[in-house]
């Protein structure tokens, strides 16, 4: 799987990516997904954000219709419609929520001319409802193919968007979001869904479209994000940075971690330290070695966690914990990502 | 502080043991946003009713792969299986088992159809995408595997852990979802040309009916119509309707057997989610025992005020910084030493701020949760350093979900 089908390198699994991040420049279609709860719609935001710094346009897209990006970046409920979202020195994020009813009322009136009134009664009929929420993979054609057709619009020879980013469903479901329109093609067999559903595939699996995986320095969610990678490999799909998001600072020093670990820690001088600020209660001694010990626990796993994500062999890029994530802290973040990643 | 602590209180305790032993309570749905914890919740609870003494089943969905093994749920083959290790001196039992959506869909057919049938319906493309892959599919055959279990009368408690959708609303909602769609309108128009009596039904269409009917052909294509129009001739006759069944179903979790326990951790978008899920379970009269919030850090006693510890830290490290290694000492002993555990001690001072101000976030985020829902009753485990994968582990959260 190291070429796609027009014959060109695909790039992440070339195995040089590490020497050369500014790569990122030529994937004009992130996906970023990530196990719940690892703040994929921040990281979405954030490298949006990231990308657009610079007098570059960027379309970022939410297909969960959770709004959550304009929790995020604090703006008015995204709607299906593009709308600006934010000015970052000279770029632009504009924002769109993919809803799978309007995207079906668009495609059908795109390509087969169905007036308003016919979407009407498809509405009565249920039959709306039957594309959208159970007809197989339907939906998910209606969004993907969204998401395609903006990322290869152009107005007067030139892209629209210099690059869209997806805030993609979690890793338990993205393989199957992106890879969906195979089951779709290989169920209508032939016909304009059939085509749609092919078209769309070539774009997703070419090196224009890169998926990024969030992950956190815990095990679980790591073993979930190396499972999601393979998956996406085995569907033909090219993995891109894995971003480690929420990772604290380190609290303690090396040498203070391993005697921690190994009970080393030095109770009476401690203690000593302690009394000399005038905190004599000895429980608070104990208290603050089992917490250490505790920590440097954790630690320890972290670490595995991290070498365990390093192992999949993309560039990992790593984000620190903020407090609440507000605005100012997503802006902190693509600036992070910018230098981490050379955008 | 002390504003949290009491406001923390104020949450009726979820009684654990007490729920657990109630003969009554024959089923325990586990349900929250995904990442929560749902199926080590549902596997610990299952596991601590088993070891006191009740006849009990777990039916996880998509359990962690080292959790699985311990389990015994090496094989997906739908069956409940004995767990070993469970303690049944009590006279308990434990069996487990992984929900296989398409094998509990194929079950379905085959019960209800003669062979012929059953072997269309199992081989019609359609089918095989709607068991495999339809949103919605999971839930409606998790309900459905509930409902079989629960007839078969073999266990006295079965322990549910809901699929990982992606909002904790979509267990209660995609079965009747599926079940309208297969029995809506929409799929009766475009089935009709197979069906007996399917011209007349095309007759009573208007114009805009019929426009429906060719886009829908042109859209899909004639052999995927096809394909839909024989499942559903098929299907016909197999029910008496899904959506009777998944309303059946959803009745049934109505009833004072049924006890759900929201899961959630103590972070805003897990408790927004248990929030919603709570009203929801509140308008549809539906049974909630409580919630669990799982990955509890909680203060510890003798635990010092954040600002506190954080002032101690500066003191520490400034007298650290006055005792230059050249400085005269009453004590010839090596000042580097010195420096080294001061700053060490500053070090684990401003550690355990850090947790404390973690302990103090969850709970401003409880305490709001608590404001809005004060009736519902609360237990909770702490947050462990690794994830839970055996049995010794599962034990462990579940003495914590019953400890007050």
């Amino acid at each position: 799987m190291s070429t796609d089908k027009e014959g060109s390198v695909d790039v992440a699994e070339s195995g040089s990516w590490r020497g050369r991040p500014r790569d990122w420049r030529r994937t004009r279609l992130h996906i970023v997904s990530g196990k719940g709860g690892s703040g994929k719609t921040t990281v979405s935001a954030a490298l949006a954000i990231a990308l657009a710094t610079g007098g570059r346009k960027v379309l970022l897209v939410e297909v969960e219709e959770r709004q959550s990006i304009s929790e995020v970046l604090d703006v008015p409920p995204l709607a299906y419609e593009e709308r600006h979202l934010v000015t970052v020195s000279g770029g632009e994020v504009v924002g769109l929520a993919v809803d799978p009813h309007d995207a079906l009322m668009e495609y059908l009136a795109l390509y087969y001319k169905v007036p308003r009134r016919a979407g009407g009664t498809l509405e009565r009929m249920g039959a709306i409802d039957f594309a959208t929420t159970v007809a197989p993979g339907l939906r998910d054609v209606l969004l993907t193919g969204k998401v395609y057709e903006a990322t290869r619009r152009r107005a007067k020879d030139q892209f629209v968007y210099d690059a869209v980013v997806v805030d993609a469903p979690p890793t338990g479901r993205v393989a199957r979001f992106l890879g969906v329109t195979t089951d779709v093609a290989s169920l209508a067999r032939i016909g304009p869904i059939h085509r749609q559903a092919q078209s769309i595939a070539r774009l997703m699996r070419s090196p224009l479209t890169a998926v990024h995986l969030v992950a956190l320095l815990e095990e679980m969610p790591a073993q979930e994000t190396i499972e999601a990678a393979e998956a996406l490999r085995a569907a033909s799909l090219r993995v891109g940075a894995t971003i480690i998001n929420m990772v604290r600072p380190p609290l303690l020093r090396p040498a203070e971690l391993s005697a921690a670990r190994s009970g080393q820690l030095g109770r009476e001088a401690i203690s000593a330290d302690l009394a000399s600020v005038g905190m004599r209660d000895a429980t608070a001694v104990d208290l603050l070695i089992d917490e250490a010990t505790a920590y440097a626990e954790r630690v320890a796993l972290q670490r595995r966690a991290r070498r365990m994500l390093r192992d999949i062999g993309q560039p990992t890029y790593e984000l620190p914990l903020r407090g609440g994530v507000d605005v100012a802290d997503v802006y902190e973040l693509a600036r992070s990502l910018r230098e981490q990643a050379s955008l | 502080m002390t504003a949290p602590s009491r406001v923390t209180t104020t949450a009726p305790y979820l009684e654990m043991d007490r729920l657990l032993a109630d003969p009554v309570t024959r089923t325990i749905l586990c349900c929250g946003s995904g990442g929560v914890g749902k199926t080590t919740t549902a596997a610990a609870l299952a596991l601590r009713a088993a070891e006191q003494g009740r006849t009990v089943c777990v039916l996880t969905i998509d359990p962690a792969r080292r959790l699985a093994q311990s389990l015994g749920l090496d094989e997906l083959d739908n069956t409940p299986r004995a767990v070993s290790g469970v303690d049944t001196s009590g006279g308990g039992r434990l069996d487990a088992m992984m929900l296989d959506m398409k094998s509990t869909f194929d079950d379905l057919v085959l019960t209800h159809t003669d062979g012929a049938r059953a072997r269309e319906i199992l081989g019609n493309p359609f089918y095989q995408s709607l068991s495999s892959s339809f949103a919605g599919t999971q839930e409606y055959m998790a309900m459905e595997k509930l409902g079989q279990l629960r007839s078969t009368g073999t266990w006295d408690l079965i322990v549910v852990d809901t699929p990982p959708s992606r909002s904790a609303l979509d267990f209660l909602d995609a079965p009747h979802r599926l079940g309208s769609f297969l029995d809506g309108r929409f799929i009766r128009l475009i089935s009709a040309p197979t069906r007996v009596g399917g011209r007349a039904y095309l007759k009573v269409m208007n114009a805009g009916m019929s426009m429906v009917a060719s886009t829908v052909s042109k859209v899909l294509g004639a052999a995927l119509l096809g394909d839909i129009q024989a499942f559903i001739a098929a299907m016909e006759t197999m029910f008496g309707g899904f959506r009777e069944r998944a309303d059946r179903t959803y009745q049934q979790l109505k009833d004072a057997e049924t006890a759900f326990v929201v899961v959630a951790t103590p972070e805003r978008d897990a408790l927004r989610e248990a929030s919603f899920f709570v009203d929801r379970l509140s308008n549809d009269k539906m049974p909630l025992a409580g919630l669990v919030l799982n990955r509890v850090h909680v203060r510890r006693e003798g635990s010092l005020a954040a600002d506190h510890a954080l002032r101690l830290a500066d003191e520490v490290e400034r007298l650290a910084g006055a005792e230059e290694p050249t400085t005269e000492q009453a004590h010839p002993a090596t000042p580097e030493a010195d420096r080294t555990t001061r700053q060490l001690t500053a070090n684990l001072l401003r550690l355990h701020a850090t947790g404390v101000q973690v302990a103090e976030r969850e709970r401003r985020q409880l305490t709001r949760f608590t404001a809005m829902h004060p009736d519902v009753a609360v237990a909770s485990a702490p947050a462990l350093a690794g994830d839970v994968h055996d049995l010794a582990g599962l034990r462990e959260v579940a003495a914590a979900l019953a400890t007050r």
